[in-house]
């Protein structure tokens, strides 16, 4: 049987690829430098205050009446032996009381002063950089065209039919393979359209000088702790969802997706003979 | 796809040893002068768009009595060694003397009983500290704009520094000595006062006795403690390590509104 031939489809505009290798780095630089900052108080709480006492979560150390240390994380009542990893962390016989390990920080010694100067130059790359693309995605019709579902998209039917295929990794071919299909466009509209911007705004409401100017948004979120809260949990969601995005990515065709994402070209294996149509993006 | 067990090994140490060399970089950039100058130019940027969408005068939210903190944290020093400081500690700070000089037309030199006739503020806020947490106090103090008039700024004064009574880190140049500065439109500011007071009693020492700012607005540490001198200037750059404050000369902002 002869191999069917591959068609290379135009998949990502010019802006779609920089923008998202741009946020590859500001996110990646965002968290760990996050990661370094929370350590300078590892613990977060509900409301607009801190209740010392009862963080709903925590990470540090503990000393055992052996004069060794644990790495303890407490997550309301529960506490669990995070030795490590969180709490207490570094090379065995060299290991430091942080909430964070040392891999997974800038810079990787607890350093917040620094760590906030890493923090808020990506975080000013990243919201102009989203701004390049929201722009880019309105006026350009990406955002339109190729995020918001269609009605067909959205059918239960339809959607089912989605997770059912995801499930056994099983990813549609041809013409199907030319757009994103509705589990896709959920997931990317969600990151774009409301986890990415959490962040920023959550992150806004940390600061009390701009508190001072809207303090009806520090109510939205239901105070300062909340606020902060919700950027961690943000963080660690856009975590989840870039595990899942690189398992995908894998799942699917590891080479041709990074190259549909760096020269824009997706190769497709058309179902039948392919009748040239317009590009689709 | 399937990956064999030896291909994985290869693949995550790969991935472990790439991470390891941006970790390296980013380490390198903290601690070369010129990689952490791009770094902090980020902060100019932070200054300015804040004073664009946030007007200056706007007040910082203030609370109801139901919402102190009854376990507000004290931060820094918390008890002050500086010999002068326990001698005044000893007394009760009956020998306390507020000195306000500089770049003024009549140099000041107040009591806290000086302090407590001028026209005060009182105000629960909420005080954000740099490392994450927050607390709410009720703060009564002198208002800093009339306790100035008072003083008459020279028209070349453009900062307020606040010296403290304690040293906060042991050094041999005595640049652990804390101090703060602000500029003069926070000084005029509504809310910002010299509190004496905290949760209507007098201020404790861990919390700055006898004398606190309140520049609220402001991450928690530009709320200098144990103030001692408030000296006008139009430069704060021949002080400490030059950068307006003990945390700033550690690397911290000296627009602290974020």
């Amino acid at each position: 049987m002869a191999k069917p031939e591959k068609v290379l489809v135009y998949r990502h505009a010019a802006v779609t690829r920089l923008t998202h290798w741009i946020n590859v780095l500001a996110l990646t630089l965002l968290l760990m430098s996050g990661l370094n900052i929370f350590g300078a108080h590892p613990a977060l709480y509900w409301g607009q205050k801190a209740t010392f006492a009862h963080p709903w979560i925590s990470i540090g150390a503990v000393q055992l009446p052996s004069g060794d240390m644990k790495g303890v994380t407490q997550i309301g009542s529960t506490s669990f032996d995070t030795t490590g990893v969180l709490g207490y962390s570094g090379k065995v016989g060299a290991r430091e009381p942080v909430a964070f390990p040392a891999w997974a920080t800038v810079p990787s010694q607890r350093d917040l002063a620094d760590a906030r100067h890493w923090h808020f130059f990506f975080a000013w790359l990243f919201v102009l950089n989203g701004l390049v693309y929201w722009l880019a995605g309105l006026v350009g019709g990406h955002i339109a065209k190729d995020l918001v579902p269609t009605r067909h998209d959205v059918a239960p039917r339809n959607v089912w039919r989605e997770i059912v295929t995801h499930a056994k990794l099983k990813f549609p071919k041809g013409e199907e393979a030319r757009h994103y299909n509705v589990l896709q466009k959920g997931a990317y509209l969600a990151v774009v359209l409301i986890l990415l911007p959490l962040m920023v705004l959550t992150g806004l409401c940390m600061s009390p000088g701009f508190d001072a100017g809207a303090p009806w948004l520090v109510d939205v979120f239901g105070g300062r702790q909340s606020a902060r809260t919700i950027h961690f949990l943000t963080a660690f969601t856009i975590v989840g969802f870039i595990l899942l995005h690189l398992f995908m990515v894998v799942a699917s065709g590891t080479w041709n997706n990074i190259r549909s994402m760096i020269t824009g070209r997706y190769a497709i294996i058309p179902d039948k003979a392919p009748e040239p149509k317009g590009e689709a993006a | 796809m399937t990956l064999s067990a030896n291909r994985r090994g290869w693949l995550q140490a790969g991935l472990a040893s790439a991470g390891a060399l941006v970790l390296a970089a980013c380490d390198r950039i903290t601690n070369n002068p010129k990689g952490n100058a791009v770094l902090q130019s980020a902060e100019g940027l932070t200054r300015r768009a804040q004073r664009l969408v946030v007007d200056r005068k706007a007040l910082a939210r203030e609370f109801r009595p139901g919402d102190i903190s009854p376990d507000f944290k004290p931060n820094g020093s918390v008890d002050p060694t500086d010999a002068d400081y326990v001698a005044l500690k000893a007394k009760g700070f009956a020998d306390y003397r507020l000195v306000v000089d500089g770049l003024v037309e009549r140099p000041l030199s107040l009591s806290l009983a000086d302090l407590r006739a001028l026209p005060a503020r009182t105000q629960i806020t909420r005080h954000d500290c740099v490392e994450g947490w927050s607390s709410i106090g009720k703060w009564t103090g002198a208002r800093l704009g009339p306790l100035l008039d008072q003083a008459r700024l020279k028209s070349s004064a453009r900062y307020l520094v606040f010296h403290c009574g304690d040293t906060l880190e042991e050094t041999l140049d005595g640049s652990g000595q804390y101090y703060e500065s602000i500029d003069l439109i926070d000084a005029y500011h509504p809310q910002t006062i010299l509190a004496y007071d905290m949760n209507d009693r007098a201020l404790p020492v861990p919390h700055g006795a006898p004398l606190r700012l309140r520049v609220e607005r402001q991450l928690g540490y530009k709320q200098a403690k144990y103030i001692m001198r408030i000296e006008a200037v139009d430069d704060y750059r021949h002080l400490g390590r030059g950068k307006g404050g003990f945390w700033e000369d550690r690397g911290y902002e000296w627009y602290a509104g974020i």
